[in-house]
């Protein structure tokens, strides 16, 4: 019975998101902490440096981490308030049954309770439906040690084929794109090759507001005397100081790229002996392009033809340069596409295993390269093994010691996974670390299958608005009270470590996963005592896999400050640029250029829908916003979605700056202010994903995936547009008001 | 190109004061052009223990409706400050490195003069402390030879502390601390970056970036 016990008000009352404004113990507890702990920021894929002021066992405030190679100290925003989290009067600090006669909606149980009733629940639903039927979503805010962990776990505690995990609607499409071109799914480089960069060609990546650090690495190309060129549908802050901007119409990337690959071609600004001595498959993608004129380009993109001629002859005639892309580019249901094309143009020109040059993404989530790799995707296995590959199940049985048997084979992806909920074919879930109902696309879709569930359990330290539909609540861990390692945006492997217990009956995530594990009468499969164990499990598991972290130890990490996979040996050094002597790591050890012919996105405008919608985020909130907007002072900075739009089409609309606009698509309808800015394109909206309710954007989004990768397409659906009101009718809800409170309360 | 004139006046001759002190070599430096608006410096000043919960950096969108520029502003620490000339109750100091404090506590009257007088509009009164603080960069970091908290996390470095040698080998631009405001010549201790020297060009359009002119082609008729 998975129906929020109460109304969503209700609940949003009892449990938040409600706002943490100072630390613990007031303003002056960091003046003179207990300890400071140096670790890594729980946010997104850059993984800061930062050192934790911990006093009383709270975490109070922040010192910037100088000495960390990575930023410097340097941090965005969210890095400066995480510690906000700490402390919050919304944490779960008790497991939680679902309970409708409660005025709360949920009960407070034992631990007994809740884990007994629990895996009651998932051996009746198995019983009664199968194996496969109870399903496991997660997350990669976890650290490498639970990614791997929940791998094994939902493989041989629950036996599902059906885990899968968040960074599904992250880098799940330059993941495949990398893997089957480049035959490795990491940055091509360390970032420390950015400003050795000629040209740096950012695609479909808001880098100043969501990999905010990667700025300053820009900049120093920039002082060199690098050119920027940047392609996107509005003028983002970094988008401003562009030397190019190519302002494409949202879902027409791989048509951009094709038409600079044909203007290299028609131009032979190619490098023909790396083509000849490190490539296969150029003539095909050649070919694929040729009817792909600037002329073609402009008429598709809406950029410019002479804007494309430059960006391609910048390109293609320097000597080093660095394409960036990221979801911009990948939310597509050609997202793999997408990262083929950017693929091909850095084949075409050499631009590979060179300091200085690179094509690669800028993965979004905090653990986001660590957590794709170690079995934690329904077709992976550790190392990043294929799930259906012989071989790879042979070793992987071998390092657990199961039969082979036990392993099942692939399962269906994230929203695969919630769409067999809704057709009843899943009846039971366990997540964790993962809020669909904010970031799955097509809202009302999410929570109708949510609704249809037998059972619901969550591991979460908030009770994000997923939960609302739980019947099991198990109190969970934060960032900071446990220890382990992430792999960063540059694919350096990092220690994170604790500063605090969890509060209250809360618990170390892991702790909770390995008690349910035994009391499935699973135990043996995990006999850990440490994270440090279930790493060095991890290790040999990964061995001999493409994402090998054999030679990668704690120690290592600790005192390397960071060591880059492939890592197969505890002597060797790490591989912080890959693909040096244009070496791939593909069976024959080439890079193959992949076809590609333009096509449309799954909806188009037309005359009841005539506006594209694009999505994406701010700087001061994370995701789901499960964390930061329990933030006050990062709420603060922008409190509530708002609708981007420009004045050509606002005007035609009657629409003035701050008026409440309705943004209606095939799925569903939210209002909101408007913001009137020349920085996007005039056929164009943009709405902020981080809200839940009726301020989220994914009310309006599409559930259609790529083929491949199965991400969905976040940043293009086809909407109508009308003036719902004038400014100030009330949208902030009452709690964003608290802002207001006298400071140093 | 419209110019701005540098106005005609008076030019005082500053004070001698030690470069050194406190700073050491070291020097603030401003590069709005680097400014994301993206508020880190805000909500780590925030943090600091003698301004609890404030900030005392402004962080402004120039015209949100055409750009997505911002501008960052810290105490310029004035060679002679404004704020303190105009100081009715003598509450606003000078340390011997050029350093200009908040207003003394027990001498503040919240009058507001220094908000009015400050050519770079700097200084705020806070009603709930009933006082007049401000950027004092971070003294309690710089003297024991600690980078000021907001140049520390700045993602793009548009605020930037180091030697002029670190400077001279890592960035571009020309350093500016000397300014008119009407007739008033104003020296400051912390340096902004201006492309070159000379007269400012505010009205000169995209320059070297034509595609600001019109960044979706519409004029072209392509968007």
């Amino acid at each position: 019975m998975a129906t929020p016990p109460i109304t969503e008000e209700e609940l949003v009352a009892r449990y938040g998101p409600h706002l943490n404004q100072a630390p613990a113990g007031g303003w002056d507890a960091g003046i003179d902490a207990d300890r400071e702990v140096k670790t890594h920021c729980c946010f997104c894929g850059q993984q800061c440096g930062i050192i934790l002021k911990v006093k009383d066992d709270q975490v109070v405030g922040f010192e910037p981490w100088y000495e960390f190679p990575f930023n410097e100290g340097k941090l965005c925003p969210k890095g400066v308030k995480r510690y906000l989290q700490n402390a919050h009067p919304d944490r779960l600090l008790e497991p939680l049954e679902r309970d409708p006669s409660s005025p709360d909606g949920f009960r407070q149980v034992t631990w007994e309770h809740a884990l007994d009733r629990t895996v009651s629940e998932i051996q009746r639903i198995q019983q009664a439906y199968g194996k496969d039927s109870f399903a496991m979503l997660s997350g990669v805010s976890l650290d490498n040690e639970k990614s791997y962990l929940i791998g094994k776990f939902a493989r041989l505690a629950l036996g599902t084929a059906n885990l899968d995990y968040n960074g599904r609607l992250c880098m799940v499409s330059a993941g495949v794109a990398n893997k089957r071109a480049l035959g490795i799914d990491r940055a091509s480089n360390p970032w420390a090759d950015i400003p050795l960069a000629d040209v740096v060609f950012i695609a479909g990546a808001n880098v100043a507001e969501c990999a905010p650090i990667t700025t300053s690495y820009v900049w120093r190309a920039r002082d060199r005397g690098a050119k920027l060129i940047v392609a996107d549908p509005r003028v983002t802050p970094l988008a401003r100081t562009a030397d190019l901007f190519l302002g494409l119409r949202p879902g027409t990337d791989s048509a951009l790229f094709g038409t600079m690959l044909h203007v290299l071609v028609e131009r032979d600004w190619l490098d023909h002996d790396f083509i000849r001595d490190h490539t296969e498959g150029f003539e095909a993608a050649a070919q694929a392009v040729r009817e792909y004129t600037p002329k073609w380009g402009e008429t598709v993109t809406g950029v410019p033809a002479a804007r494309i001629e430059q960006a391609a002859e910048w390109w293609g005639t320097s000597a080093t340069g660095m394409l960036m892309h990221a979801r911009g580019i990948e939310h597509h249901t050609k997202g793999v596409e997408n990262v083929w094309a950017a693929i091909n143009l850095g084949l075409a020109t050499g631009k590979y295993g060179k300091p200085g040059c690179g094509v690669t993404t800028i993965t979004g989530q905090g653990n986001g390269q660590g957590g794709r790799e170690h079995g934690h995707k329904c077709d992976q296995l550790p190392g990043n093994r294929d799930i259906t590959n012989p071989e790879h199940r042979e070793y992987i049985a071998s390092v657990w010691g199961c039969d082979v048997d036990e392993i099942p084979g692939k399962g269906l992806t994230a929203e695969e996974i919630v769409e067999a909920i809704h057709r009843g074919e899943i009846k039971g879930l366990l997540s964790i670390c993962f809020n669909p109902v904010v970031s799955l696309p097509d809202t009302t879709f999410t929570k109708e299958a949510l609704d249809k569930l037998e059972f619901y359990a969550v591991i979460d330290f908030f009770l994000a608005e997923t939960a609302f539909h739980a019947d099991v609540v198990l109190p969970g861990s934060l960032h900071e009270e446990d220890e382990g390692t992430s792999t960063t945006v540059e694919g350096r492997v990092v220690k994170l470590n604790a500063s605090k217990p969890p509060p209250g009956n809360a618990r170390i995530d892991w702790h909770i996963l390995l008690d349910i594990a035994r009391r499935l009468g699973r135990g043996k499969y995990f006999d850990f005592e440490s994270a440090e164990d279930i790493f060095n499990e991890l290790r040999v598991a990964s061995k001999g896999g493409s994402a090998d972290y054999y030679g990668i130890t704690w120690d290592r990490i600790e005192s390397e400050l960071g060591v880059f996979w492939p890592c197969p040996s505890p002597d060797h050094p790490g591989t912080p640029r890959l693909f040096e002597g244009g070496r791939f790591y593909t069976e024959n050890g080439r890079g193959k250029f992949m076809p590609v012919s333009y096509r449309p996105p799954a909806e188009v405008v037309d005359d009841e829908y005539p506006v594209w919608l694009t999505t994406g985020r701010v700087i001061s909130q994370y995701l789901s916003g499960t964390q930061t907007r329990r933030i006050g002072p990062l709420v603060a900075q922008y409190p509530e979605p708002l609708c981007e739009i420009h004045p050509k089409l606002a005007a035609s609309l009657g629409i003035e700056d701050g008026d409440v606009v309705r943004v209606t698509s095939r799925r569903g309808s939210m209002t909101l202010p408007a913001k009137v800015v020349t920085t996007i394109r005039p056929d164009t909206v943009f709405i902020p994903y981080h809200w839940a309710g009726r301020r989220a954007a994914n009310q309006l989004t599409n559930r259609a995936l790529d083929p491949l990768s199965k991400i969905p397409e976040y940043k293009v659906s086809a909407v109508r547009v009308e003036r719902a009101g004038p400014a100030g009718t009330p949208v902030v809800d009452a709690r964003d008001m608290d802002l207001h409170t006298e400071p140093g309360t | 190109m419209t110019a701005v004139p540098v106005s005609i006046g008076v030019k005082r001759t500053p004070a001698t004061r030690p470069i050194a002190g406190a700073l050491g070599n070291s020097m603030f430096v401003i590069d709005q052009s680097r400014c994301i608006g993206c508020r880190a410096c805000v909500q780590a000043c925030e943090e600091c223990g003698t301004h609890r919960g404030n900030s005392m950096i402004h962080v402004d969108e120039v015209d949100r409706f055409q750009s997505t520029q911002t501008t960052v502003m810290v105490c310029m620490h004035c060679e002679d400050p404004t704020c303190a000339e105009v100081c009715p109750a003598d509450a606003i100091k000078q340390n011997e490195d050029g350093i200009v404090q908040s207003s003394l506590k027990p001498r503040c009257i919240g009058c507001s003069n220094c908000v009015l007088a400050c050519p770079f509009g700097v200084p705020k009164y806070l009603s709930a402390f009933d006082q007049m603080m401000k950027c004092d960069m971070c003294y309690d970091r710089t003297s024991v030879g600690q980078k000021p908290m907001c140049a520390s996390v700045c993602p793009s470095q548009a605020l930037w502390f180091g030697t002029p040698e670190e400077f001279e080998a890592t960035r571009t631009g020309t350093l500016v601390n000397e300014w008119w405001f009407g007739n008033q010549y104003v020296s400051t201790k912390v340096r902004t970056v201006a492309d070159e020297p000379g007269p400012v060009d505010v009205l000169g359009g995209a320059g070297e970036r034509p595609w600001q002119d019109d960044p979706f082609g519409i004029e072209e008729g392509v968007a």
